[in-house]
């Protein structure tokens, strides 16, 4: 389990890890408990290219479509192909074993941290 | 992603606290604070497919229609013949406007020789109530009341719903359950209080509904939740309600009924009772029936795991390009979904939707416009879950 406290935040409910210029990025337990049973994801492929604040993934509820936002510009270096494969680990493990991208930056853009994210989702 | 947060107005069941308790989900639906889920949409699902679920509809709008004219009121404001029901039955009817339209679609009781239970929408109250009370006025000895704020509603759904209302401390039925048959009725007590079951509900399984005194509401829930617990009974929300009705085929209030649609269209032509002697409100515009071109509800089957959901288009065609090019314009598509899901019970993903007529034949392949990927469909017959034969 990663200590919540060390990682970073975006506004769209992700969680951001960073181990030199590798950030591994997942959804919050909070995004994932408000969109119920996650049972479809897409993600980018390796090698894409990403572009901070742009919809690059789909994570699919029984109820709702929510969409992943590449919270930093980078390239995909991994995806989590557990998680493809067991949509659920988002639920059950959204810190762990439901990480969903591992991404190579060269800028590390202003995230918030924990206490500013337990903030906005008013916990 | 959004996040309601409950406004200043919205309105609460009786038995919000025991939600909060179990560490329930909620969700804004028609201005009410309802649970979306306890713990997951899915096992909740699965627990009514397999064993039971203990859901609070106290949302739900109940009218009370009583005197001497009610049996013929109802048959002047609602689709059905309502008169021709026996106490203790349940129907399924509509509330149509003059245009054939719907204005809601309710289930009635009847309680008495002249005392009915309309059980109305929760996002209909206002509109269900003012179209009743508007049509009374023309009958001398019918009363309409929405008893609304003094009942609540809790539903056990699932094979085995009778096992535990059996079980269930202190509920004392007139009727043994064995008796009552589907969309039938008795009456019951418990603590002091009366308690109406009926054997009806919007999952596809077996089960009942119990409407009973806001004030009983909490120890009712709580005494049927003990009596569940070797049955597997697990509480259950909103989003499974959801789930488990589109596997059903059941229409859904807002998605595959409104204002502008004829009955017939969403297979509820039936529903209509063109042949009951007397006028009703919205008799006419039945009897000419929607267009020939009018779209109608067809069931969608998909593969894979993307779900079509409420107001992604549907295509004849595959080939965005193709089509467009050949036609030289805008291609329209064929119809639109109104409520889909990856069906937990099935595994595959599931829609109805409305199409062109010359589209709707079973069988007919289909393309879902997933936000931007067209994903092949078939037209199949509704519903897409029937529960085993007793």
């Amino acid at each position: 389990m990663t200590d919540q406290d060390n990682l970073k935040y975006t506004a769209e409910h992700e969680w951001v890890s960073i181990d030199g210029d590798i950030a591994t990025v997942g959804i919050t337990a909070y995004a994932a408990d408000k969109l119920g049973d996650v049972v479809y994801i897409d993600l980018p492929a390796v090698g894409a290219e990403l572009s901070g604040g742009t919809v690059v993934g789909e994570i699919e509820s029984t109820k709702s479509v929510g969409e992943l936002f590449a919270p930093i510009d980078g390239t995909v270096t991994e995806v989590n192909d557990s998680v493809v494969d067991a949509p659920d680990l988002v639920n059950s493990e959204p810190f762990g074993a439901g990480w969903l991208l591992r991404v190579r930056f060269t800028n590390l853009p202003e995230l918030l941290s924990a206490a500013q994210y337990r903030e906005l989702v008013g916990e | 992603m959004s996040d309601p947060r409950p406004t200043a107005s919205a309105r609460f069941s009786p038995l919000h606290d025991v939600h909060v308790a179990a560490g329930a989900s909620f969700t804004d639906f028609a201005g009410w604070q309802m649970p979306v889920r306890y713990s997951s949409d899915l096992a909740e699902h699965r627990a009514v497919r397999t064993a039971a679920g203990l859901f609070d509809l106290s949302h739900m709008a109940e009218v009370s229609v009583t005197g001497p004219d009610a049996g013929a009121f109802l048959d002047y404001a609602l689709a059905g013949k309502l008169s021709a029901i026996a106490v203790l039955q349940a129907k399924y009817s509509l509330l149509l406007n003059e245009r054939g339209g719907v204005i809601d679609d309710l289930v009635v009781y009847r309680t008495g020789e002249h005392e009915f239970l309309v059980v109305a929408n929760a996002g209909n109250r206002d509109a269900a109530v003012q179209a009743l009370t508007e049509r009374a006025t023309a009958f001398e000895a019918v009363t309409v009341e929405d008893i609304s704020d003094r009942v609540a509603l809790i539903a056990v759904q699932g094979p085995a719903s009778r096992a535990i209302l059996e079980a269930t401390e202190g509920l004392e039925t007139t009727d043994p359950l064995s008796s009552v048959r589907y969309y039938r009725t008795t009456g019951a007590t418990f603590g002091g209080g009366t308690v109406l079951i009926a054997r009806t509900g919007y999952t596809g399984e077996d089960g009942f509904e119990l409407y009973v005194d806001a004030p009983d509401a909490a120890a009712l829930w709580a005494a049927l939740a003990a009596a569940g617990q070797d049955h597997g009974l697990i509480p259950a929300g909103l989003a499974a309600r959801d789930t488990l009705r589109l596997e059903a085929g059941m229409p859904l209030y807002g998605h595959e009924l409104g204002p502008d649609t004829f009955p017939a269209q969403a297979g509820l032509g039936g529903v209509v009772a063109l042949g009951k002697e007397s006028d009703f409100i919205g008799r006419h515009a039945s009897e000419h029936g929607p267009d020939p071109v009018a779209r109608r509800l067809v069931g969608l089957s998909a593969e894979g795991r993307r779900a079509g959901r409420e107001g992604y288009p549907v295509y004849a065609s595959a080939d965005a390009e193709a089509v467009f090019d050949a036609l030289e314009g805008m291609v329209e598509p064929a119809g639109v979904i109104t409520s889909g899901a990856l069906s937990p019970t099935l595994g595959h993903p599931i829609a109805m939707a409305y199409v062109d007529p010359s589209l709707a034949a079973v069988g007919t392949r289909l393309f879902v416009d997933v936000r931007g990927t067209r994903i092949p469909a078939t037209v199949v017959a509704l519903p897409f879950y029937r529960r085993a034969a007793v």
